[in-house]
């Protein structure tokens, strides 16, 4: 035992956090009393000796676990412990609850996490529909509803939708690019292990005093700042989910620039890595200004320092803008990796170059540019000074044009292609397709001033956000999931199952979220816990349609465990694909590859003979390459 | 190459879209109209219907047509065509997008313009929210207080100056398709023309706690002889529990913190509440 307490692992990490939580406490407490205050200061927005633990723990929980030892070994000088690489791969699934440095497992655990945290919020979502399927309270009163939108909103955002992309990029790009891992391997790892942190604060709060915290995921002040001890835990959890963000994109942005195989210059890239280079150069510039808003929020709460309180001066609005400022960027952060993977899918069942590859690229850089330029779009009602409206909606229209430009470039990719509808990954791409036009539709709307002075904190923008949120990034990752499943695994998922899980999906989505369009312009709010019963009809019908879009994904669930466990054994290459993730085993050998690939053309040469992206290491090294295609060659109509 | 027809496709997608487009603009979508920005908007809407009609038409006509020629028959392993793009084509698709939204920013200028324009002689109506209450002064009839309910005349412009006493509220008629936020420490204003006599609703359309759901008030746009008799019956009396300014708010606060037993116990309510004109 003592032994145990030694050596990291889940021992040492439990009395980590122990003493972490006894630090942060005692640290609270002895200053009070130091101070000549109370022990303990319970007012609703306090209660220092909840929050500084909260932040300490963690900590500890980390120190404990091995995730600083090498760094610590190395800042006090001492011989540090190279990695033998000893801990890479994972032959058992004890092996997933380590402290693992390798980034194919660490994709792994960040999947599977971020999957159990879609069915929490699954679920919350499920008891919000149930409320609200009639008029009037039913279920919970709404103090409670209000807590049940925010955590189901933060848990999907914060905890799903963003990191689920870095967890599937985590698995493949490194291979993808032909890298032997990501940059920064202990930093892969410390990203992974504060997600789970952030979602066991963001829980937690339902815990505390006055409940989970329910001033939306948006948590504008002042509402947030005079809320229960819950919202504090929400401030304190989107620190640890952001900081996660933050190191992870680093780690890309490193990865990408300087691990690729010799070979692959930037137009050699395939448009995941294109989509996660774009991302991250947004996580790294706009996630600070989340952190450092709920940090204000926090410090308003304990300190009293009056960043939001008007009554001391302090300036409301100006919360708004610089959520937004993270915010508005974060929704591409939720988007272009999905982009990403939908070109990945497209291609390779379509078996044809992506139209316009290099306008693709370039779209998505142009979206990076242009989203630090459209936060003011959420607040056009907001009160903010009316000058900035007109530019702002200008930039948020623009910003649809290379919106279009993908769409339309993957429906040209599909023309004179040879396309292969049979995977449930191609299915959820072409659903992806049409619905999330209809939410970037809705989104022009949204960025008209005069619609949207109409349209604003209606059922409306539920609409919208469902459409690009679930309809946009929920179905790519479906796809993403469904086409590196054989990678991942090994084996192959059952597509009959697939397609249950799809036409499910798709039914329910629509149901779901076109009616909440009309409810929303006819009159009704949102984030209300009741409404006026004209609505009622819609709302059953709306309810309906969510049972049937969380049914399709329990038989999701059921496809993915019993395939991964029991599915017929999968080939490295099943969709016979050109990129290099294709040309190694199914699952990968432990280190990737035994020599770097050489890249040699395009990531997309479909149907030129002999066309190839890559060569393999234990391939002849003198194979006989063919000259690279000119990217562009006029299609003759 | 073989040959596609797009000629064709897009006739189809036109008749298509046309078809929807159709269909689409019959439906009220903002339901009933109650002011002069409503039509405005509305005709802004099916505009924005029509256009997004053809643009949904010509991406399911495309993508219908791509699986109805192109899907594999079992067996096939063979490529697509190795295509990689026209920039004829890239840039129509790039150009044309960009004409349509710069269309729309523009319509959607003037609109603003035209709905935000002030007369010269308004109504102005102080509007106060607070946890979960809508108070209403009349600063230029006489400072006449209604709480729950207000009345405005039909025909003639409203100015409403908005002011948050807590936390964030918003100020919705949906039959005027006119929202602003109220936000402490600022005040918001809103410009409205009813022209529709009637009894709407006032929702509070940004969250503000356990009771937003139920924070409404009663809108009613009536006759002018009507309104000013209703004015006219109004207390002058600052209504009990609403605090005027970011001082008083401010003063009260600190002296709850002082008295034991809260706003009631402490005198505050009777003190402030003296000489306050509107602002
Ligand atoms: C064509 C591109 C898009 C445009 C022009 C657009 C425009 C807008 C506008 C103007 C709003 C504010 C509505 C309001 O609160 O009054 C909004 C809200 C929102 N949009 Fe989009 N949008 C687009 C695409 C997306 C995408 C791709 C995502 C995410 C994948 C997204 C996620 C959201 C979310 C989450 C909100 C609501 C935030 C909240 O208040 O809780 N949007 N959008
Ligand atoms: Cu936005
Ligand atoms: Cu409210």
């Amino acid at each position: 035992m003592a032994h145990a307490l030694r050596e990291p692992g889940w021992y040492r990490a439990a009395l980590g956090t122990l003493i972490g939580a006894a630090f942060g406490f005692g640290l609270v407490v002895i200053l009070r009393l130091v101070s000549g205050l109370d022990a303990f200061q319970t007012e609703q927005t306090g209660y220092p000796q909840v929050i500084v633990p909260l932040i300490t723990a963690p900590f500890g929980f980390l120190i404990g676990f091995g995730a600083f030892s090498y760094w610590f070994r190395w800042a006090a000088g001492k011989p540090t412990v190279p990695d033998d690489h000893s801990g890479h791969g994972a032959t058992r699934w004890q092996d997933y609850f380590t402290f693992n440095t390798d980034h194919k497992v660490i994709g792994i655990q960040y999947i599977v996490t971020t999957f159990f945290f879609f069915f929490v919020g699954g679920l919350l979502a499920m008891l919000i529909r149930a409320e609200l399927a009639q008029p009037g309270t039913q279920i919970v009163d709404p103090n409670v509803y209000n807590g049940l939108f925010s955590t189901h909103a933060t848990v999907m955002i914060f905890l799903f939708i963003i990191p689920m992309f870095a967890g599937i990029a985590n698995y493949v790009l490194p291979i993808m690019i032909g890298a032997p891992d990501m940059a920064f391997p202990r930093l892969n790892a410390l990203s992974f292990w504060l997600l789970p942190i952030a979602g066991v604060i963001f829980m937690g709060s339902f815990l505390a005093p006055g409940g989970s915290f329910d001033a939306g995921w948006t948590g504008y002040a002042p509402l947030s700042t005079g809320a229960p001890l819950g919202q504090s835990f929400f401030n304190v959890g989107v620190q640890f989910a952001g900081a996660s963000s933050i190191a992870t994109s680093v780690n890309f942005l490193v990865t990408i620039i300087t691990m690729r195989a010799p070979g692959m210059n930037l137009w050699r890239m395939p448009l995941l890595v294109w989509a996660n280079l774009s991302t991250s150069l947004i996580v790294v510039g706009a996630t600070p200004f989340i952190a450092g808003v709920q940090f204000m929020v926090l410090f308003d709460r304990i300190m009293g320092m009056n960043f939001f309180n008007f009554l001391e001066g302090g300036d409301v609005l100006s919360y708004q803008h610089i959520f937004w400022f993270y915010s508005h960027p974060a929704v591409y952060i939720m988007m272009l990796p999905g982009f990403g993977i939908i070109s990945e899918v497209i291609a390779t069942n379509a078996r044809k170059p992506i139209f316009g590859y290099r306008l693709m690229a370039l779209a998505l850089l142009g979206i990076v540019v242009l989203s630090y330029s459209v936060w003011a779009h959420h607040m056009f009602v907001a009160g903010m000074f009316s000058w900035l409206r007109v530019p702002i909606m200008i930039t948020t229209l623009l910003i649809a044009v290379p919106t279009g430009i993908k769409v339309f470039s993957w429906l040209g990719t599909l023309f004179y292609g040879k396309i292969h509808t049979y995977s449930t990954a191609m299915l959820f791409a072409l659903g992806f397709i049409v619905t999330f036009t209809v939410g970037g539709i809705s989104g022009v709307m949204l960025g008209m001033v005069p619609l949207d002075i109409h349209m604003s904190d209606t059922y409306f923008v539920v609409a919208h956000i469902h459409f690009v949120l679930f309809g946009g990034s929920v179905f790519t990752i479906f796809a993403g999931i469904y086409y590196w499943f054989p990678k991942m695994t090994g084996r192959m998922y059952d597509e009959r199952l697939g397609r249950i899980h799809f036409w499910g999906t798709m039914i329910g989505t629509w149901g779901t979220f076109i009616p909440q369009h009309w409810i929303g312009l006819e009159g009704m709010p949102r984030r209300v816990a009741d409404y006026a019963s004209q609505f009622g009809e819609w709302n059953l019908v709306i309810s309906f349609f969510s049972l049937i879009l969380g049914l399709a994904q329990l038989v999701f669930l059921y496809n993915m465990v019993v395939s991964w466990k029991y599915g017929p054994k999968a080939s490295g290459n099943p969709w016979r694909s050109k990129t290099i993730e294709w040309l190694v085993s199914s699952p990968p050998p432990t280190f990737n590859f035994d020599e770097i690939p050489r890249v040699v053309g395009g990531p997309y040469e479909y149907g030129t003979p002999g066309a190839r992206h890559a060569i393999m290491g234990d391939e002849d090294a003198e194979a006989t390459v063919p000259e690279p295609k000119p990217s562009s060659v006029p299609a003759a109509t | 190459m073989p040959k596609v027809p797009y000629l064709r496709l897009a006739i189809v997608s036109l008749a298509i879209g046309a078809v929807i487009a159709v269909l689409m603009i019959q439906i009220d979508w903002n339901g009933e109209a109650g002011s002069t920005a409503a039509g405005p908007i509305d005709a802004l809407l099916d505009w924005m219907i029509i256009i997004s009609s053809f643009v949904f038409a010509i991406v399911c006509v495309f993508l219908g047509y791509a699986l109805y020629r192109w899907r594999v028959k079992p067996g096939d392993e063979s490529d697509g065509l190795p295509i990689h793009g026209n920039t004829k084509l890239e840039l129509t698709w790039t150009i044309i997008p960009t004409v349509i939204v710069l269309f729309a920013a523009g319509y959607s200028w003037a609109v603003l313009d035209d709905i935000e324009e002030v007369d010269s002689d308004p109504l102005i109506v102080n509007v106060y929210s607070q946890q979960f209450a809508w108070t209403f002064g009349y600063p230029t009839e006489g400072n006449k207080w209604s709480e729950g309910e207000f009345h405005v005349p039909v025909g003639r412009q409203v100015v409403f100056n908005m002011h948050a006493q807590d936390v964030l509220h918003s100020f919705w008629v949906p039959e005027w398709r006119i929202k602003k936020d109220n936000v402490p420490g600022i005040t918001t204003d809103a410009v409205v023309t009813p022209d529709r006599v009637g009894t709407f609703q006032l929702i509070c359309t940004e969250l503000c706690g356990a009771g937003h759901s139920v924070m409404r008030a009663k809108v009613v746009v009536e006759p002018r002889k009507k309104f000013n008799r209703w004015v006219r019956g109004l207390e002058e009396e600052v209504p009990q529990g609403l605090y005027l300014t970011a001082d008083q708010a401010l003063e009260i606060q600190k002296q709850i913190q002082k008295a034991e037993g809260g706003i009631g116990g402490s005198g505050v309510d009777e003190t402030t509440r003296d000489n306050v004109t509107q602002s």
